[in-house]
């Protein structure tokens, strides 16, 4: 009897004396400061996620590529096709930040993630930079440990429905069920929408876009709702695109840009200077095409975001030819929308909120100074 | 004896063995609390730079996103835990159904597996190797996408006599709901199922006075049966109001309507676990020894009453242990549901992860629950096999 307890006894032993060790050990406080953390315990610097000024751009160049995690579903944001190649705007960006940290837009690794996936993605840093068509929202910004940048597609939520369902409002769909994935605001939305428009409806929900629009081609909802975009970009891959509406109905404000994690200011300036550099280049009429030519412009502030004039790239933690990097191999704001939802794309999108200032648009860069 | 003289003395503690076991488990202890303690260390340094820190607090916060089918009230407003209990619940009912008609096909199987009927025996058997080697996730999305999704549109949906409705948003039945005299009509099936109780009881102790009584089998489900069906006609109304499925606008209304999510995760399930459970119980059948059928062959029983007389009964406990395991199987397994958009506990729960960033609790939660039926599930089998066990001679 007493002798199986010795096994139990020296297991409580040896937690005391391992926990007394540890006591020892000086265990950062809690609300530390992120920042100054090689902490005493080799085995927390060994598995811990990097963070903190500076670290994230270190890792990415010693790695030599861009983690970037992306969209596969969604042709015109992120998408890849049958031989493995990744397209669209979101995409687009993850080149554009690769060129402007390797000054090569190729140095990117996509990882696919799905919404449901994508902030444990980012939070474990599994990837260095979230870029597929995500919200900007409170909890998003705060509590999921992440950081958006500058917002790169201005959109809202819409609403699919078969053409010869007659259906035009979210009245008509009262009693119905719509499809709608899992892990986006678009679920939230939706709930919030018809609730206050007291429609009564039934969601059906799935795990990845694919999912989504194949019960909707079947026929299990009425209507399946997403960001516009998303209802733009997946209606070219039904069957029948011509046989699907999408309502004249706005559900929602949806800012999708690109995501980082908390702790890194760093890195965000570099993530959201890119957006920036895109922009501005836009506004400026600087091109793939006419970038080598723009280094002698007489606008000295094309002369300072090409790297030609001032120290901007340092400021960065880049090198001076940042930005012309990135408008060299990857074009300016105008080249990557057109390239993947411009007139002559299928997944045509008119730019709308998504112009420059100057044209009536959202699209506003800061100085370069 | 256990004292027995001893020729030498004690040799020292390195060269005991049972000393060194003491040791060689503690060391290994060690090496698990240390391994554990640096987890844990990590998770929360790692949430702790990211600003996060650990609680079940959140479950209070008001969820948001609405539920496809649930067993309990929730709404777009309720609370997470709301959610994650609507998931449970969904969870149950998918495992329950799925157990019962599992157990049934899989008896059904595991004895055509063994007839002397050569047709009979090669389809169980070629339904079995079928199964062994299909995956369950491409299995259950060939029933959704395959099956109930290409059921007709609900404005062609089917009318099956009955009152039936198939169309690929769900399968409509007539089903009952409950009418003001629904209460006091559900303390009537109370009393049935209390006098049913006290008919088992005293039929036994009867049974064990006299060594004669009647069959409790028999007469309490039926003592059951005559107070409910007197309870239903004494009332001024009927409790339950017939509620027929019909096409209404864009739906399927009225009775009761199994989704396709369901049905799929469902028939998925059943069919692929009554594969194993038939070789369960062909397993335990073939392990009642040649001399016990003989010897009921002998005294005049029936070939059916011999299965159901001698066989069954000693095959069951060989059956049961490899049954709990099967059953826990089907549990886990729903947990695929996801793949088919059936909002189960996983399902609801990756949900929640998601919409409030609390992976780590979520997962925890997830995991404790489903280790929770483990546990439950072993402790009743366990219980249950030790009363069923034979006393050799
Ligand atoms: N902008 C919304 C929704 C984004 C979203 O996930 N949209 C879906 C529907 S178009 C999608 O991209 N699915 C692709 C996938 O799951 O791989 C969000 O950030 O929550």
């Amino acid at each position: 009897m007493t002798k199986k307890l010795y096994p139990i006894l020296g297991l409580l032993l040896a937690t005391a004396v391992l926990l007394a060790a540890c006591g020892g050990s000086p265990a950062p406080a809690t609300g530390d400061a992120p920042v100054e953390q090689p902490t005493a315990a080799p085995a927390e610097v060994i598995f811990t996620t990097p963070s903190g000024y500076g670290v994230t751009l270190e890792a990415v160049q010693s790695r030599g590529n861009l983690i970037c995690g992306v969209n596969s579903q969604v042709p015109g944001f992120g998408y890849v096709d049958a031989d493995g190649n990744f397209s669209g705007v979101d995409v687009d960006y993850c080149r554009a930040l690769a060129a402007a940290i390797f000054g090569d837009a190729d140095a990117v690794e996509f990882r696919p993630v799905t919404a449901a996936e994508r902030f444990t993605a980012l939070q474990s840093g599994e990837i260095d930079v979230l870029s597929r068509n995500t919200t900007w929202s409170t909890l998003r910004d705060t509590e999921l440990g992440g950081n958006f940048v500058h917002t790169t597609f201005y959109d809202g939520q819409g609403l699919m429905v078969r053409e010869d369902s007659g259906i035009t409002d979210i009245a008509g769909l009262d009693g119905g069920t719509i499809c709608v994935q899992t892990g986006t605001t678009t679920e939230l939305n939706l709930a919030d929408v018809f609730a206050a428009a007291g429609v009564s409806y039934t969601p059906a929900v799935f795990e990845d876009a694919d999912g989504t629009f194949a019960a909707y081609a079947e026929g299990r909802c009425d209507a399946v709702t997403t960001d516009k975009s998303g209802l733009v970009s997946r209606r070219t891959v039904l069957a029948d695109p011509e046989a699907h509406v999408i309502l004249d109905v706005t559900m929602s404000k949806e800012p999708l840009g690109p995501m980082v994690r908390h702790g890194d200011d760093q890195w965000f300036d570099i993530a959201q200077w890119t957006v920036f550099a895109l922009i501005s280049a836009e506004e400026f009429g600087v091109t793939s095409a006419n970038v080598d030519s723009m280094m002698t412009s007489s606008n000295p502030e094309v002369l300072r975001m090409l790297g030609a004039e001032g120290e901007l790239g340092a400021a960065l933690g880049l090198s001076a030819d940042w930005a012309y990097n990135i408008i060299s191999q990857v074009g300016n704001y105008e080249e990557v929308y057109n390239r993947s939802l411009g007139p002559d794309t299928p997944t045509y999108i008119p730019r709308g909120l998504n112009s420059l200032y100057t044209e009536g648009g959202l699209l506003y860069a800061p100085p370069f100074r | 004896m256990a004292n027995a003289p001893k020729a030498h003395a004690n040799p020292p503690f390195w060269r005991d063995e049972r000393a060194l076991r003491l040791l060689a488990q503690l060391a290994f202890g060690a090496a698990v609390l240390f391994f554990g303690y640096i987890l844990i260390q990590n998770m929360v340094n790692g949430l702790r730079q990211q600003g996060t820190t650990l609680g079940i607090g959140f479950l209070q916060n008001t969820a948001g996103f609405d539920l496809a089918e649930t067993l309990n009230d929730y709404t777009r407003s309720s609370a997470y835990i709301q959610a994650f209990l609507a998931g449970l619940y969904n969870t149950l009912l998918v495992s329950a159904v799925g157990i019962v008609l599992s157990t049934i096909l899989g008896i059904i199987l595991g004895v055509a597996r063994l007839s002397s009927n050569v047709l009979v025996r090669t389809l169980a058997t070629a339904y079995l190797e079928l199964m062994r080697n299909l995956s369950l996730l491409v299995f259950l999305i060939f029933w959704y996408l395959g099956v109930f999704l290409k059921l007709p549109l609900v404005r062609d949906a089917i009318n099956w006599p009955g009152n039936i409705i198939l169309s690929n948003r769900g399968i409509g039945i007539p089903w009952g709901i409950p009418t003001e005299t629904w209460p006091a009509f559900k303390l009537f099936l109370f009393g049935g199922l209390l006098l049913a109780l006290a008919i088992i009881v005293i039929f036994h102790f009867q049974g064990k006075r006299t060594g004669k009584a009647p069959l409790a089998i028999v007469w309490a489900p039926l003592a059951f049966i005559a107070v409910a069906v007197a309870g239903w006609f004494l009332q001024p109304a009927a409790p339950l109001s017939l509620d027929l499925p019909a096409v209404q606008g864009l739906n399927i209304r009225g009775g009761r309507i199994f989704t396709p999510e369901f049905m799929a995760l469902v028939s998925g399930l059943v069919l692929y676990t009554a594969a194993f459970i038939g070789e369960v119980v062909r397993a335990g059948i073939q392990a009642v020894s040649k001399g016990q059928v003989e010897a009921a062959r002998a005294i005049g029983l029936t070939s059916f009453q011999t299965l159901r007389l001698v066989v069954f009964p000693q095959a069951l406990q060989v059956i049961i242990p490899p049954l709990t395991s099967q059953y826990l199987n089907l549990t886990k397994n729903s947990s695929l549901a996801i793949a088919v958009g059936y909002p189960d506990l996983f399902y609801v729960s990756n949900t929640i992860l998601n919409q409030s960033g609390r992976a780590v609790e979520m997962i925890t939660l997830v995991m404790l629950t489903y280790l929770m039926f483990s546990l439950i599930t072993s402790i009743f089998m366990n219980w249950y096999n030790a009363r069923v066990r034979l006393v050799e001679r």
